[in-house]
């Protein structure tokens, strides 16, 4: 066969080409090794030739492009390429792991779901945050590392905010893969986040029932179809389904853009703290919509969908911002101040996830008479008291009880899993600041947090003598 | 030339880099201030036009109409307006514009002004000419292979209400351009202006970058 065996047992620009691992319509995997180079490695090569396509040059040539901007665990790591017009090639780091539709042994349990699901978020926020959308999620494409991080593969159809998008005018060609794409997609749109989160949906769907929700249409009405028709809910194929996880399959769905989820990092949050998904008609939904309503829906599709809607691109318009609130001093004066920096940082973020977090000390597992739930209701009850004042729609929110000696260790470590943008906590009063706790907080959460903190100080004159 | 008060002392730093092998193109303004009796501007110019006329020299003047309207190198095509008909002025403000340009250019990368936006034109798997707003900073791969045309900005009078100046800096040994922006002292460029007695829309626009 063709170039198969023209590569394998060759060396390319340094590479020791060895055998073929994987064939697919696109592209040949080969894995490679060069003297220098510590990890084991992969070669993409096209199939140019008999079918070679413009669209399949542009798919290669903007995977060349985006992959050397982008790092971090998530994505295989960049090494070279070869020259797309003489001998193109991509060479990256091989990942230890299984591709996600090996995995699949749909249906997967609840817990799995959701593991899966966001450590998959996880990565989708990772490149929305270094301004790329994968626009190609399907299982194939994602591979599970051993230690349960997901990696993104095949960034052919991806779009780069900040560069020149090759593939823009190729609607058919770069639409994605039939079951997975978004409604946004269907029409032509490469520059919204949010169709990774679609597609993040159909994947959870399939996940948890085994079942594709839009199944595989061949042509492209059917793939119009997911602009009006409203899925099974996956509460329909699995009985015993957890309504919290129908929620968030069915927002990751919605097939208008604004109403799923505005960040990866909100879904990822979701997946990991089930208790406190806001749940609302879709998590009791028990079948589709009658036949006349669905028409309706299309009949307003063909407006809605006509023009795409200017959309939040911008990698951080929805972030999750995090405010430590201490629950064992309700009345310290601090709390206004903490409340109404809240208010206005909020006010500036058109879609936010706020996240309210009390430290309390960690109960004393030798303690028979402390009910562990005791101190969490209460201090819960009181996180949601201090959260009146600001009046956040429930589905924006959560609370947190986090039981910990190190309080800013604690917080630290829930700021960096739940993928927080800013932490906004009380400062020391200036009387206070000899005393070690308050200090240690602030300061220590100021130092090691892995993103942005907000420090809110009293103002000098109001402070109590 | 025609939108600031110091042409003679900008001039001498162009024919210095001239002078050591820079490429040096004419532009509208430069071709009305070394024409005498060109009549083809609004009255705001006409009179920008008169006044430069007036503060340079003989060999600013012999400078300027020696300056060529396109030039070539192996791989690139210099010109102001537009490769298509360079002495029209036409303006390359759409992607019809750019595919005109690149073609009568022929050659992978074309660089132009008159257009006062940064804007970066490529043709598409089918030839088509695609645009591209440039983010600031930011190193755009441009493959020879698929035909550029990159309209760098204005330093001394950009119009989308920045004032920084632009500029851009392609490496075509590594295919890549990248657009800036850079901050200068535009107060004083509008002080100078407006100290000259020139027209105040010059010294307005200086400031604002509109």
């Amino acid at each position: 066969m063709g170039a198969r065996d023209v590569l394998a047992g060759t060396a390319l620009d340094g590479f020791s080409v060895g055998e073929c691992v994987h064939e697919g319509a696109m592209a040949r995997l080969y894995a490679v090794s060069h003297g220098a180079t510590p990890f084991p490695m992969l070669m993409k090569v096209p199939r140019f030739g008999a079918g070679e396509s413009a669209e399949m040059m542009l798919a290669f040539e903007t995977e060349a492009m985006i992959l050397p901007r982008l790092s971090g665990p998530h994505v295989p790591r960049f090494v070279a390429a070869g020259d797309v017009s003489t001998v193109p090639y991509i060479v990256t780091e091989r990942i230890e792991g299984s591709s996600l539709d090996r995995l699949l042994k749909a249906p997967l349990p609840a817990d799995e779901v959701a593991r899966i699901g966001a450590a998959i978020a996880d990565a989708l926020h990772a490149i929305h945050s270094q301004d790329v959308i994968h626009l190609d999620l399907k299982p194939d494409n994602v591979v599970m590392r051993r230690d349960g991080v997901a990696v993104l593969v095949d960034l052919a159809l991806a779009h780069h905010r900040k560069l020149p998008d090759l593939l823009a005018q190729e609607m058919r060609y770069a639409a994605g893969s039939a079951p997975y794409i978004s409604p946004e997609q269907v029409l032509g749109k490469r520059s919204d986040a949010r169709s990774d989160l679609f597609a993040l949906g159909v994947i959870l769907y399939e996940l948890a029932t085994g079942k594709l929700p839009f199944g595989t249409p061949l042509t492209l009405s059917g793939l119009r179809d997911r602009l009006w028709m409203d899925p099974a809910p996956p509460r329909a194929h699995v009985a015993g389904m957890p309504q919290w996880l129908q929620e968030v399959i069915l927002r990751c769905l919605e097939p208008d853009a604004a109403r799923r989820y505005q960040s990866a990092a909100h879904v990822a949050f979701d997946l990991r703290n089930p208790r406190q998904v806001a749940l609302t008609w879709r998590a009791t939904k028990a079948g589709r919509r009658r036949f006349a309503s669905q028409a309706s829906r299309w009949w307003r599709a063909r407006d809605t969908y006509a023009l795409p809607r200017g959309a939040k691109e911008e990698p951080g318009a929805a972030p999750v911002i995090m405010v430590a609130v201490d629950t064992v001093h309700p009345d310290d004066p601090r709390q206004p101040e903490l409340q109404r920096t809240v208010r206005r940082i909020l006010s500036l973020s058109g879609e936010f996830r706020l996240v309210c977090v009390a430290v309390v000390p960690a109960a004393d597992p030798g303690d028979p008479a402390g009910g562990r739930d005791d101190p969490q209701v209460e201090h819960r009850i009181r996180l949601r008291h201090w959260l009146r004042s600001l009046d956040i729609e429930p589905e924006r929110v959560s609370v947190h009880v986090l039981e910990a000696l190190d309080a800013a260790g604690a917080l630290v470590e829930f700021a960096r899993r739940n993928n927080v943008d800013l932490i906004v906590l009380g400062a020391p009063f200036s009387g206070e600041r000899a005393l070690a706790w308050w200090r240690s907080v602030a300061s220590s959460v100021t130092a090691n947090a892995p993103c942005s903190a907000h420090v809110v100080r009293v103002p000098a004159a109001t402070e109590p003598v | 030339m025609g939108y600031g008060a110091d042409p003679g002392a900008v001039l001498d730093i162009v024919a210095e880099h001239a002078a050591r092998g820079a490429v040096v193109v004419k532009g509208n303004h430069d071709d009305a201030v070394a024409t005498p009796d060109h009549d083809y501007y609004n009255e705001t110019a006409a009179a920008a036009i008169q006044w430069t006329r007036a503060a340079l020299g003989e060999s600013h003047k012999r400078f300027l109409s020696s300056l060529p309207l396109v030039a070539h190198d192996e791989h690139a095509c210099f010109v102001h307006a537009s490769a298509a008909s360079p002495a029209r002025w036409e303006y390359v403000d759409s992607a019809g514009a750019a595919d005109r340009s690149a073609a009568a250019a022929a050659k992978p990368y074309t660089f132009c002004g008159h257009v006062h936006r940064q804007v970066l034109y490529g043709r598409d798997a089918r030839g088509r000419m695609i645009a591209f707003r440039p983010h600031r900073g930011v190193p755009i791969p441009v493959r020879a292979s698929r035909g550029w045309l990159a309209v760098v900005g204005s330093a001394g009078q950009p119009r989308d209400g920045d004032p920084s100046a632009a500029y851009a800096l392609a490496d075509l040994e590594a295919q890549s351009i990248t657009f800036h922006r850079v901050p200068y002292d535009c107060a004083a460029a509008a002080r100078k202006i407006r100290a000259a007695g020139l027209p105040e829309a010059i010294a307005y626009r200086v400031e604002r970058g509109v």
